[in-house]
């Protein structure tokens, strides 16, 4: 009837000087993030149509498209394409077209595409026609930064509330190594940038702070536990007890991501990547960011009488 | 901790069990008509259909409220013999000015305007505020309020034209909604191409009567006043003379058809006018028989036929080189009404039905295999009490079901997504729950003292660190729209759930388990 766990993602009791890394780790991480900062001032992300507008078609020919035939019919109409490409199987084609110069031409520009596509290959049905405005799209821009920003705000009053205000700190400014280098990755790999992507970034985001809250946590328990330990040592200590259901959590929700990535569809996919990317991001960072600052914050704050006190016997629960 | 009182043990239950029944509309019918039978609804991405976004276009409707008080501005400055110049509208001012030509008839001018347009001095809250400055100009200013009431009211009223418009359309169950102060949400499911619903939307369809000015010479630089050059419908590139005074009005019609004149076999509109409409159409065709008469649909001539014999009955008939297309579609427009505003149609997004079943394939299958992988993990992982856990993610998941179903919230295509990646982050409750349990019991403590400890200390990271997830995800469904909301209402409704589920169904499950076998160690 025991059924006992098979295995251990990290074996008991280990005793891993995560410090010692600390200024690598900081360093890697700070040029990560500066990198990813001058990615996305050039050549920027790829702003999928709900923050820059414009018209995506998305349609299955009956048989292999043929994409002459297409462009030429497209150029009939005067169609100003952006992209005329395949999208996975052979028989679907996706159109892409800049945004319009008012409301009106756009939607009347996505009908025309309708016809010429009709024109150009009969029976070719349109699966998806996405035609957003530049107003519309730039309302959305301004709520998904909203949200972004807000989001953020919310979890450093969350933090600050709860815990001292070195681990405030020390979780922003983790979250925005973290956020930076989440955008770094959309540059770099061209995913469309779209409101679905807000939401894997505030997912990253809420999944991120948790995994640093769950540490900061058992810092600040062993804090009170061991009166006299230097503050170095508390943490890695603190890291290292938690290391297993750091790792069993990250593994859990990446393995919940992976699927989506592979199978989840081209809307999905995007979204699941960025998803896979920040959780391994997260989970670094809770160890090799957020626990580094706190300890250069901290040194002298959080343990004024332990400065000089020699390090204290490792405790037996480690 | 380890105790649950049997009330609590009931209510725990009790709460599955609900769970349960509230997400059975999903998969079964109900057994009774009076049974309120929610279920979740699938979102316009995967089963397919249209989404508009509407911008009611407010400064026509300021234009069009300014160009009636210049009307009625000039027909009281006439009644009451007061000379003017200089009458026109200021839509960036929300005023009407004009100038006298005479500084002291600036009473009797005040007095004219007031008595026309209804406003005494001493209004309470006055729509319009008449003024006159010592140079000899008089303004007549539109309130705030009074403009917003307006603009309100403009926007529930196209909200009205529209949805006549498209259930004469005959689609399915659309809904029809205000978003923000100016726009207006169509979805439309099951419509995958909505070109003909924009054209019908996108069409202000304001219908007039007017007499034609014969004097006028169409190619002179301006018009005379009272007369605007308007081009023929089928024939932009030539203007006719139009007098801007509307003798009927479309508003007054009762009754639109598309036919076929046999004779001609040409596509006509057929159309009936209310009591009211058809005295003043009888008035008006026997007092100009003989003289052109046009019938004026969105600033553009449809015809401008001879007035060959008083029409009396209130019956017409408007031919202009229709096809049946044409001709079916003014008569929807014209029976359904005219839109106080044109409407322009900013967002389309249309998913067709083989696409949305390839989206429902597509995270079915991902959401699969992401519990399955989910499950071995924790099983592997965690031995029994990972099992446990994975009988209250299951309760979790049916759980989350249910109170969908309750609120009848939208299943998208990314709440797909939201309800796997939920079920990632649940299992964190137990993982943590464990690890605390395993680590006191290592260091020394016996098992119900071990768990007792466990659950105690695992409960406040959880829920630390599940509030911050929560906030996040608050955020986005207030400033998200369409299927990101519906991420984020899987989200958050995922992460109460599995606070339940975790600390109190799974919590449940181990110390009853432990109180019937109370093994010598645990299995952690």
């Amino acid at each position: 009837m025991l059924i006992r766990p098979r295995f251990r993602l990290v074996p008991d009791g280990t005793r891993i000087a995560f410090m010692r890394g600390r200024f690598l780790g900081l360093a890697v991480s700070a040029v990560l993030s500066l990198l990813s900062l001058g990615l996305f001032i050039y050549p920027g992300l790829n702003l999928g149509i709900d923050f820059k507008g414009g018209i995506v078609i998305e349609a299955r020919t009956p048989g292999p498209a043929d994409f002459a035939k297409i462009r030429a019919s497209l150029t009939r109409e005067h169609l100003d394409t952006t992209g005329v490409q395949r999208f996975g199987a052979e028989d679907d084609v996706l159109i892409r077209l800049e945004s319009q110069p008012n409301e009106a031409a756009t939607q009347a520009a996505a009908d025309r595409v309708r016809h010429a596509l009709d024109q150009a290959v009969p029976g070719t049905k349109v699966l998806r026609v996405d035609a957003v405005g530049a107003s519309v799209s730039a309302d959305l821009l301004h709520e998904g930064m909203l949200a972004l920003a807000i989001s953020f705000l919310m979890i450093l009053m969350y933090i600050w509330f709860r815990f001292e205000w070195e681990f405030a700190v020390g979780a922003v400014v983790t979250l925005l190594l973290d956020i930076t280098k989440t955008v770094g990755f959309l540059v770099v790999t061209r995913l469309q940038f779209d409101f679905v992507m807000v939401a894997a970034i505030l997912t990253v985001l809420g999944y991120s702070t948790n995994d640093k809250v769950v540490v900061y946590d058992r810092m600040r328990e062993n804090l009170r536990k061991y009166k006299s330990m230097p503050l170095r040592q508390l943490i890695d200590l603190s890291i290292n007890e938690t290391l297993n259901r750091t790792l069993g959590t990250s593994m859990t929700v990446f393995l919940a991501s992976l699927p989506l990535a592979l199978f989840g569809g081209e809307t999905l996919s995007g979204f699941a990547w960025t998803m896979l990317f920040g959780i391994v991001v997260g989970t670094s960072s809770s160890i090799f960011i957020a626990a580094p600052i706190l300890l250069f914050l901290g040194e002298h704050r959080l343990r004024k009488d332990a400065v000089a006190a020699r390090p204290a016997k490792p405790p037996a629960a480690a | 901790m380890l105790y649950f009182s049997r009330l609590k043990t009931a209510l725990i239950l009790l709460a599955c069990a609900l769970g349960v029944l509230f997400s059975l509309p999903n998969v079964m019918r109900a057994p009774a008509g009076w049974l309120p039978w929610r279920q979740l609804h699938l979102g316009l991405d995967l089963k397919g259909g249209s989404y508009l976004l509407l911008q009611v276009d407010m400064d026509a409707v300021l234009r069009e409220r300014l160009e009636g008080l210049v009307d009625t501005a000039r027909r009281a400055l006439i009644a009451g013999n007061v000379g003017y110049q200089s009458l026109a509208a200021q839509p960036a001012q929300d005023r009407v000015v004009f100038r006298l030509r005479d500084n002291a008839q600036q009473a009797a001018a005040l007095k004219a305007l007031r008595d026309a347009l209804g406003t005494s001095a001493a209004g309470a809250t006055p729509e319009l505020q008449v003024q006159a400055s010592t140079d000899g100009t008089v303004s007549i200013t539109l309130s705030p309020p009074a403009l917003q009431e307006r603009a309100s009211a403009a926007v529930q009223q196209s909200i009205e034209i529209v949805r006549r418009r498209i259930d004469e359309t005959g689609v399915v169950d659309p809904q029809i909604a205000r978003q923000g102060v100016d726009r207006i949400v169509v979805q439309l499911p099951g419509v995958s191409d909505p070109e003909r619903i924009k054209q019908l939307l996108g069409k202000t369809a304001k219908m007039t009567f007017h007499l034609l000015d014969s004097a006028a010479n169409t190619t002179a630089a301006s018009p005379p006043p009272g007369v605007e050059f308007l081009p023929m419908q089928d024939n932009p590139a030539q203007k006719l003379p139009i007098r801007k005074r509307v003798e009927v009005d479309g508003g007054d019609l009762t009754d639109a058809r598309a036919a076929e004149n046999p004779q001609t076999n040409e596509w006509v509109v057929d159309f009936a006018f209310n009591a009211a409409g058809a005295r003043r159409f009888a008035d008006i065709t026997r007092a100009n028989t003989g003289k052109p008469f046009a019938i004026v649909l969105d600033n553009k001539v449809i015809s401008a036929p001879v007035i060959r014999e008083p029409i009396i009955g209130g019956r017409g008939q408007i031919s202009g080189r229709f096809d049946a297309r044409s001709a079916t579609d003014l008569a929807l427009l014209l029976r359904a009404g005219a839109l106080p505003a044109p409407l322009t149609v900013v967002e389309e997004r249309s998913i067709g039905p083989e696409l949305g079943a390839d989206s429902i394939r597509a995270g079915a299958l991902a959401l699969g295999v992401g519990f399955g992988l989910v499950i071995v993990f924790m099983g592997v992982f965690y031995g029994l009490f990972g099992w446990i856990a994975n009988l209250a993610l299951v309760v979790n998941l049916i759980l989350m079901l249910g109170i969908l179903s309750l609120l009848q919230a939208t299943l998208t295509l990314p709440g797909m997504a939201g309800i796997l990646l939920t079920l990632g982050m649940a299992v964190d409750a137990n993982i943590l729950i464990n690890e605390r349990i395993r680590e006191e019991a290592r260091a020394g403590r016996g098992p119900v003292a071990a768990m007792e400890a466990g659950f105690q200390r695992a409960f406040s990271t959880i829920l630390d660190s599940n509030a911050t997830a929560l906030l996040a995800h608050v955020m986005l469904f207030v400033f998200g729209t369409g299927p990101v909301r519906g991420f984020a209402v899987t989200i958050t409704v995922g992460i109460i759930t599995s606070l339940f589920t975790a600390t109190m169904l799974a919590r449940l499950i181990m110390v009853r388990w432990y109180g019937r076998l109370r093994p010598a160690a645990l299995p952690v």
